[in-house]
């Protein structure tokens, strides 16, 4: 009777310990909005180097660059 | 600065496929994904046009609009990326998209997918800037150098332009006003005219209005 009596509190407390378990458990499922971008934020272009936040430059830059692709201004008409 | 697109000039793309090769090597792309593809249309026949389509970072993007987990984003630049860590392949974009953008890279040998891959317009994804996770998962960030994509800088005969929308249709409408023709087509008063611009040449007869 003993040993049946220590064998059903051995039992219990292991049950009440992995129920417990479930409490420390993380939310699994993201929380979702309708509509809204759920992944990772991304960063301006010219936040990084060699910019460094200076987005007139990086805008320049890219202005610049992008009339390389036109002949009658790299060339001349 | 506005938005960040592509304009292909067919009267000069020549089928090249330069900037296919452009795209795969910048962005070490697997094989059995091509973020960019040169179509041809009436291939062989006399006066057939040639296109480069890739992603058009669209302005109300459809792929965006079916994704069931929103894992697209549009960049402050107007370029339409996603988060790969989100993305579960289900390949609704796919359907979605008229560009035939989304590829799915062939993950096994029963037609699993991958995660879906697509054009990024040489802007990486949301992992910091031109760290080797971003180059891994989306490539080369060459916006974040102060670099357009590698395929229209690479293009030989600068068919296919990309950058800032205003300024690349500003050139396009230079080249079609300078060579007289190309300003016959749908949309030409809606993507590239403006009142103050000098008059763009007349279409020839018979051509599209």
């Amino acid at each position: 009777m003993n040993k049946l009596m220590r064998l059903m509190g051995l039992v219990s407390g292991a049950m009440a310990a992995v129920m417990l378990a479930g409490c420390g458990e993380r939310p699994q499922v993201m929380e979702y909005k309708q509509g809204k971008y759920q992944g990772k934020p991304d960063e301006a272009p010219y936040v990084a180097a060699p910019f460094n936040g200076n987005k007139d430059m990086w805008e320049r830059d890219i202005r610049n660059r992008t009339q390389n692709q036109n002949e009658y201004r790299r060339i001349g008409t | 600065m506005a938005r960040m697109k592509f304009l292909c000039d067919a009267e000069r793309c020549i089928e090249c496929n330069g900037c296919v090769t452009a795209c795969k090597q910048e962005n070490d792309i697997p094989w059995g994904v091509n973020r960019r593809r040169v179509v041809t249309i009436n291939d062989g026949v006399p006066g057939e046009r040639s296109i480069s389509v890739a992603c058009m970072h669209c302005s109300d993007a459809p792929c965006m609009a079916v994704c069931p987990v929103d894992c697209f984003y549009r960049s402050e630049e107007g370029v339409v990326l996603h988060d790969k860590d989100l993305c579960i392949g289900c390949g609704y974009c796919f359907y979605a998209c008229p560009f035939g953008a989304p590829q799915f890279p062939q993950a096994g040998a029963f037609g699993v997918r991958g995660k879906m891959d697509k054009c990024t317009f040489c802007a990486g994804g949301p992992e910091p800037d031109n760290s080797e996770a971003e180059y891994k998962k989306y490539g080369r960030n060459r916006l974040a150098e102060g670099k357009l994509p590698a395929c229209a800088e690479m293009c030989s005969t600068k068919a296919l332009l990309g950058g800032d929308g205003d300024t690349i249709a500003e050139i396009y409408r230079q080249r079609a006003t300078t060579r007289g023709k190309g300003s016959e087509v749908w949309g030409w008063s809606t993507a590239y005219g403006r009142p103050e611009a000098p008059k763009a040449p007349a279409a020839a007869p018979g051509g599209k209005s």
